[in-house]
């Protein structure tokens, strides 16, 4: 099958994602980077567990969390990990106008995630938990932050996607390039389900 | 049009396909809502404070690793065909964190 071949929904292949030998690579070398991402927040998940409870007087998870701000953020990311699986399935059905626009509700839903983690940041600061004020402290805004630069890099990823392709529509080319974005932003989700299981709810269990 | 007269892409019922993808889309769908489910039960589970944390930290434990089996599987699309590499590749970091986690619980002290 030729990349630049003009398709048909009739001529769409069913997985248009490895239907080239571009694709195909693609595909396989960034699962081989997702299993490399694993083990990066492995590592700081790591580090956060042993520190996290070496305050240096400062105050602890226990006293800084709040439940409603982190449930708010867990909808909203995980709402957009299935609005990104309804742009795949628009992919899958030759339908790049709506693909379109699931990707820009992803979007959407993703900068009100960044939006929040970025008040509760600055609500930390207020409090006296800074990177610098303690063990936990750089241990906590170290893997939080690495995964809100990840939701970041994400989002400016999608929407450069979306604004290249806008009137190119949709092709063997570019059908990789979608997924493997839809793959990476359900990574962060994954790694989301952990950070909020981890830090959050079991830092409120103290 | 010429290329399409030499596709070598095979021309399938659009009908039957579009059925094929509407299916998995419902599975797609039944699996958030399990997600929003467990993702529910375990902030009930920490907002409920008469549980001994010895109890919710391996319950929410478990509750993250089924919605992430979730996520892969469905969501990631690793229940298909040809996701024996992508499998590997997450399992082999699976096992790495679960060294580090292991190792860093117990050698860092101070």
């Amino acid at each position: 099958m030729h990349v630049e071949e003009k398709l048909t929904p009739e001529t769409f292949p069913a997985a248009p994602e490895r239907a080239t030998l571009e694709g195909k690579n693609k595909f396989l070398g960034f699962w081989l980077f997702l299993g490399g991402e694993t083990v990066l927040f492995a590592s700081l998940f790591a580090t956060y567990l042993a520190l996290k409870d070496k305050t240096n007087g400062g105050p602890s998870g226990e006293e800084l969390f709040q439940m409603p701000i982190v449930f708010m953020a867990t909808m909203l990311l995980l709402t957009s990990s299935l609005t990104s699986v309804y742009a795949i399935y628009h992919m899958k059905n030759f339908d790049f106008q709506k693909m379109q626009l699931w990707f820009g509700i992803t979007v959407l839903l993703g900068a009100g995630f960044l939006a929040l983690e970025i008040y509760e940041f600055y609500e930390y600061v207020h409090e006296g938990h800074k990177f610098t004020s303690s063990a936990f402290g750089s241990a906590f805004y170290t893997l939080v932050g690495t995964h809100g630069a990840h939701v970041a890099f994400g989002l400016l990823w999608i929407l450069t996607l979306m604004i290249r392709n806008a009137k190119r529509g949709l092709n063997l080319y570019n059908a990789p390039k979608f997924y493997v974005a839809s793959l990476y932003w359900h990574f962060i989700d994954v790694v989301w389900v952990f950070i909020f299981t981890v830090v959050y709810l079991m830092g409120m269990v103290g | 049009m010429t290329n399409q007269m030499n596709s070598g892409n095979e021309r399938v019922d659009l009908a039957y396909r579009r059925r094929k993808n509407a299916e998995e889309m419902r599975h797609q769908v039944i699996a958030f809502v399990l997600m929003i489910l467990l993702t529910l039960i375990a902030f009930a589970a920490v907002g409920y404070e008469e549980f001994s944390h010895w109890f919710v930290i391996p319950f929410i434990l478990l509750l993250a690793g089924v919605q992430v089996a979730f996520q892969l599987y469905y969501f990631m699309h690793m229940s298909h065909k040809g996701h024996e590499f992508p499998a590997l590749f997450i399992y082999g970091g699976v096992l790495v964190m679960l060294v580090l986690v292991w190792a860093f619980s117990t050698i860092v002290w101070w």
